[in-house]
């Protein structure tokens, strides 16, 4: 018997798969996260439709649309603000460091009020929102998608993409960009303290320069961009949970869709809004 | 001439919409519910395969069947929550199947619907989701409507768990708040999926007491899916049993009782 005839051959399994189901699984896995993206697409498309059609259609809920102002703005307000507050401070005193090397201390309160204006204020309350309010709608609608709570509605010949989905989109509209003001307003305060501690400075004189070569347009636009940021966190998160399926997990998984969604979709659109602001409003 | 037939869209003046109104002879001798070859299936699984109901007013339909038969997906379909694949619904002679959002709105005041787990809205209190239906679709002045909270509530035995949250009553008391939900708008006819599931015999009884009250005092159309013989004998004027999306048998709960089919026969020995 000779050397080859003992080694072994290669034993090939009969469940080992073939080729051809090789490349059908490859394709499939390739194929369906691009289907899953673009059903996803598909079904937003649809719900916003259904969102635009409830609109015009009476009753106008505007009990619904109270409570969810108090909902997004009032309940938003401390967290903003705060939010706003700490990045005016580490902007005073990041800004302070790099300007002095410049020679251009006396820029400071204008770089400050000017980042805060145009784009760390408007980004700074969009993605808090988006935090704060997107999980808190994802969840509750989630939560009543999973109990049956909006099959009531309907069964009962109410219209919840109205009163739901509606309502929570407008009040983002309205309350992001009065939270972008209250974030300015915190963000520049704390900017002007922290100045003052390290070199002190009037209140009057530091808005006096950070203004001085600001206009209308500086505020106008960035602030009302973030009305577009209040739509999208409107949209996504009202999305997102009223598709949530799979009891608990489905409500933490919608909850957690509508913050990484949003959060990602406001930075997306601050590059374009951004972007178009800077060719409209040179 | 067929239901559909009898149907007309009448341009309304109301808000201006159009709404559907029904031809008032038809709706005075057609039956309150008309299903007619109805198939519905999510994706490879098919739930129903073609099924046919009547139930006239006053009547009570106890549906029955293995769990995932289709039992409340039926409901769902009568009541417009979800699209048939196939076949048609007739309410009081009028086609639904077809019918837009707010002609299924409109349908939908007419009917009451009891959910398996009561679906309560949570954020309300037990007279506020009483009060849900009457302030959307109802003229009536906050005292008329505190007092017709206050007599629906009496009407199942919760008028002293007015201001509690649904969260802190029990599930056979949220069954009885949802039944009184279902009750506000007077409907004419009544969906009631698995009222007594899930209730100690005492409150099942008294759940089957309250939907025997409303048939003689109401004439109200009602199909019950449950699984329970009991309630279904009490409360059924006939029993339809559905095995794999089809319908098995329908009959009075006696017919059922002495039928030689193997299912049926099985169904009722595991039970009893």
């Amino acid at each position: 018997m000779s050397y080859r005839e003992n080694i072994p051959g290669r034993w090939i399994s009969p469940s080992t798969p073939q080729p051809e189901v090789l490349v059908r699984s490859a394709l499939a896995s390739i194929w369906n996260p691009i289907n899953s993206f673009l059903e996803w697409f598909g079904e937003l498309g649809i719900f916003i439709w259904q969102v635009m059609r409830s609109t015009v259609r009476r009753p106008f809920e505007f009990r619904e649309l109270i409570r969810q102002l108090d909902e997004v703005g009032s309940k938003s307000l401390p967290m903003v603000a705060m939010a706003g507050a700490a990045i005016g401070a580490v902007l005073a005193l990041e800004s302070r460091q790099s300007l002095l090397k410049f020679g251009a201390k006396s820029m400071l309160p204008a770089a400050i009020v000017f980042s805060i204006i145009h784009e760390t204020g408007p980004v700074v309350t969009g993605l808090v929102v988006s935090g704060r309010v997107g999980a808190g709608i994802g969840a509750e609608l989630g939560s009543m998608k999973v109990t049956e709570q909006i099959d009531a509605i309907e069964a009962s010949g109410v219209n919840s993409y109205k009163l739901l989905a509606f309502t929570r989109i407008l009040a983002c509209i309205l309350m992001v960009p009065l939270l972008t003001l209250a974030a300015d307003f915190a963000g520049i305060a704390t900017g002007w303290l922290v100045d003052t501690m390290a070199e002190t400075i009037s209140l009057h004189k530091f808005l006096h320069a950070g203004f001085a070569r600001a206009s209308f347009s500086d505020f106008l636009a960035p602030t009302f961009r973030t009305a577009v940021f209040g739509l999208i966190i409107g949209v996504i998160a009202c999305f997102q949970g009223m598709r949530s399926q799979g009891g608990t997990e489905g409500v933490g998984r919608s909850a957690t869709s509508s913050v990484v969604l949003s959060s990602l979709f406001v930075m997306l659109a601050d590059v374009i809004l951004t972007k178009l602001i800077l060719v409209f409003f040179p | 001439m067929t239901h559909m037939d009898q149907t007309t869209i009448v341009p309304g003046t109301q808000n201006g919409d159009k709404h559907l109104v029904e031809n008032t002879e038809a709706s005075s001798t057609a039956p309150a519910m008309v299903l007619q070859g109805l198939h519905k299936s999510f994706g490879a699984q098919n739930v129903l395969n073609g099924i046919d109901l009547t139930v006239g007013s006053g009547q009570t339909l106890a549906v029955l069947g293995r769990s995932g038969t289709g039992k409340s997906v039926l409901l769902k379909l009568i009541i417009g929550l979800q699209k048939a694949d196939s076949g048609s619904i007739h309410i009081h002679g009028q086609e639904i199947t077809n019918a837009s959002l707010e002609e299924m709105n409109e349908i939908r005041k007419k009917m009451g619907f009891l959910f398996q787990h009561a679906a309560l809205y949570d954020s309300l209190t037990v007279e506020e989701n009483i009060a849900f239906p009457l302030r959307r679709h109802t003229e009536m002045t906050a005292q008329q409507r505190s007092d017709r909270v206050k007599e629906l509530l009496a009407s199942v035995g919760m008028e002293a768990d007015l201001k509690k949250m649904p969260s802190d009553i029990s599930g056979g008391m949220q069954k009885r708040v949802g039944l009184a939900r279902a009750l506000a708008l007077e409907p004419g006819i009544l969906l009631l999926d698995e009222p007594t599931a899930g209730l100690d015999p005492i409150t099942s009884g008294e759940i089957d007491e309250l939907i025997l009250k409303l048939q003689e005092e109401r004439e109200v159309a009602s199909i019950v899916v449950t699984h329970d013989l009991h309630s279904a004998k009490l409360v059924a004027d006939r029993i339809v049993l559905l095995h794999q999306g089809n319908t098995v048998m329908e009959g009075t709960f006696e017919e059922l009782e002495k039928s030689d089919d193997e299912f049926v026969i099985e169904f009722f020995k595991r039970d009893s």
